[in-house]
């Protein structure tokens, strides 16, 4: 029921024109970041990959943007670590941040549900719109970390039951019900693909169970309070290989339903489930474009050199 | 040539061996008798008081000792009744004062203090720790009891005052437990419950605090503990009357001021009572240990 809703909603959110608003992107970032040239150049290099890849989309192929970043500057006291990042992120599609450690893949990714604001001296300027309105301007940060879910580097399940884990969500949200719980803690479980495995342990405590099954938990846990968008950091970096392929098909299936962000240190990882790549180095947004035309036709040698092993 | 450097060098390394094997050995007794002599403390402390205690009471007759309700000394009369019943009323009055506040501070300071602010909290915690009893005692007896006079009435001498003065004695030891146990709990739980669009107050609440329990519970039971064989504040703000309280209002004794108060004047079947007050009072904190030790057991 909750589902239809939030598709509908999804459906009705204004499609912006692609092309025009590409046209605008690079000329709008070069004006504005002209504090410091040569990020400047790299906002537009970005910029333009962005726009040849937006033009693709003028055909008609692309699905409507869900996250739109603008100029987005991020520092760590007196370290900047995100340095003009522009792009944007459709809605129901993977998309893959990929790069060196340090490069700011996982910083970013974290503004898109503000888990930086944890940090102390974390400073950041420019906009991120979710749905066309600026997440840093007034917006209760509760609901949008219920809209944008997160599932972190290394499995993390409250020492509680397996139902426990599942309900804590929804009951953070307001539902008390027990028949209306027992149905989301099973719709959520199937959903991560691991109702079977699970059913029979649901008062079983969490902590008992294989890294593998407690990161599908933990994507259970985030799809249980029905978000639109799943930020995914670094989830099977802690995994074994075939724990790994469950929740790279896991990602695949869910793309239907759920907008997934998915960071990885795993250049395979992202050639394999994701429909974008974005290149990061050194808090820059080097490349960003359809998955297949970054691994196979990389517009900036930087992306070439990452991609074909030649450093990170 | 050559031959000798190396048998020289051989000896030399032999002989550092010898000296290091004997160093060895002989740390290795120090230990040991360091070790014998806190398990003799322990033991010697034991076996005296209940080889003092038991016959003593056999004397004065189990049931009388225990369940009799009139303790006079000068008098002869035994009966610890009314001194168990204090000690447990004056340990729960600590509770209720220092537990919530003890909690509510940990919380605080474990997720809401800022830097600077913690710099200053966590000494004052210690200092707070460190004050002689005495002190707490002297505090309570010319600043609380005045207070509580005037508020409820009566001599000022009663369980509300004594509350009061052990409930702060004890906030030192829930608070740097119940906070090191807060920090203890893998902040990856917080990150979580954030991220499914919990208030912080939720995420601490019902996701640090419960997974932070055992640590709790240790550290409410040492306060427990604390509040229990408290003797030198409790004496002066208990009134000493040995009757079952009636109201917060009226004053009590408990076992350990009973000891301190009588044990300077008293031989005999006298000495011996008291000697089985410290007896219970012993067996109280035995059975808070091994709470404690479950407790731990538990937690991992």
């Amino acid at each position: 029921m909750k589902f239809d809703l939030f598709k509908k909603k999804n459906a009705a959110a204004p499609q912006e024109a692609p092309a025009a608003e590409a046209e605008a992107a690079p000329a709008d970032a070069f004006a504005k970041s002209g504090i410091k040239v040569e990020s400047a150049g790299h906002a537009f290099k970005t910029a333009r990959t962005g726009t040849e890849h937006a033009a693709v989309g003028a055909d008609g192929e692309e699905k409507p943007v869900k996250f739109k970043v603008n100029e987005l500057n991020l520092y760590y006291g007196k370290f900047w670590a995100l340095k003009n990042i522009g792009m944007e992120i459709r809605e129901k599609e993977i998309t893959a941040f990929i790069g060196p450690s340090g490069c700011g893949k996982s910083t970013f990714l974290k503004t898109l549900n503000r888990m930086n604001d944890l940090i102390p001296d974390c400073k950041i300027t420019g906009e991120v719109l979710i749905d066309g309105v600026d997440l840093y301007g007034k917006v209760d940060i509760n609901t949008l970390r219920k809209r944008v879910g997160m599932v972190f580097q290394k499995p993390n399940p409250f020492p509680m039951s397996v139902y426990d884990n599942i309900a804590y969500g929804p009951r953070t949200h307001g539902i008390r019900k027990k028949a209306e719980l027992d149905e989301i803690v099973e719709r959520s479980l199937r959903q991560a693909a691991i109702w079977d495995e699970l059913k029979d342990r649901l008062k079983k405590s969490a902590l008992g169970l294989s890294g593998g099954q407690q990161q599908r938990l933990c994507i259970a846990r985030t799809l249980a309070v029905e978000p639109e968008v799943v930020l995914m950091d670094e989830p099977t970096s802690a995994l074994d290989p075939i724990s790994t392929s469950k929740i790279e098909e896991l990602a695949q299936d869910l793309k239907k339903d759920y907008t997934i962000v998915i960071v990885t240190h795993n250049m395979q990882q992202a050639a394999r489930i994701s429909d974008k790549t974005a290149f990061f180095l050194l808090g820059d947004l080097i490349e960003y474009g359809k998955t297949d035309d970054v691994f196979n036709r990389p517009a900036d040698k930087r992306t070439e050199d990452y991609i074909t092993g030649r450093f990170g | 040539m050559q031959q000798q450097a190396q048998a020289a060098a051989e000896e030399s390394v032999a002989k550092i061996h010898v000296g290091a094997a004997v160093r060895e050995v002989g740390m290795k007794v120090i230990f040991a008798i360091a070790a014998v002599i806190f398990v003799a403390a322990v033991l010697v402390i034991c076996i005296y008081l209940f080889a003092r205690a038991i016959p003593g009471v056999s004397e004065i007759g189990w049931i009388n000792f225990f369940f009799g309700e009139d303790w006079a000394l000068g008098m002869d009369l035994f009966g610890i009744g009314t001194l168990i019943v204090g000690t447990c009323l004056s340990t729960v009055g600590a509770l209720v004062v220092g537990v919530p506040i003890g909690l509510l501070t940990a919380v605080f300071m474990a997720f809401y203090c800022p830097r600077w602010l913690y710099k200053f909290l966590k000494p004052l915690t210690n200092i707070l720790a460190g004050i002689p009893s005495i002190v707490y005692g002297y505090f309570g007896l010319k600043v609380v009891i005045p207070l509580v006079r005037n508020a409820f009435g009566g001599a000022g001498f009663n369980l509300i005052t004594s509350s009061l003065v052990l409930g702060v004695m004890i906030l030192p030891t829930i608070i740097s437990i119940t906070e090191n146990s807060l920090r203890a709990v893998p902040k990856s739980y917080y990150e979580g419950s954030l991220a499914l669009g919990a208030t912080k107050e939720r995420a601490i609440f019902r996701t640090m605090f419960p997974a932070a329990s055992s640590g709790v519970m240790t550290a409410i039971i040492l306060g427990v503990g604390r509040a229990i064989g408290e003797t030198a504040a409790i004496t002066l703000l208990c009134g000493n009357i040995a009757q079952f309280p009636t109201s917060l209002t009226d004053p009590f004794v408990t076992l350990a001021s009973a000891i301190s108060s009588g044990m300077g004047y008293s031989s005999g079947l006298r000495l011996e009572a008291l000697v089985g007050c410290a007896a219970v009072l012993f067996v109280f904190v035995l059975i808070i240990t091994v709470l404690i030790m479950l407790l731990k057991k538990k937690a991992r």
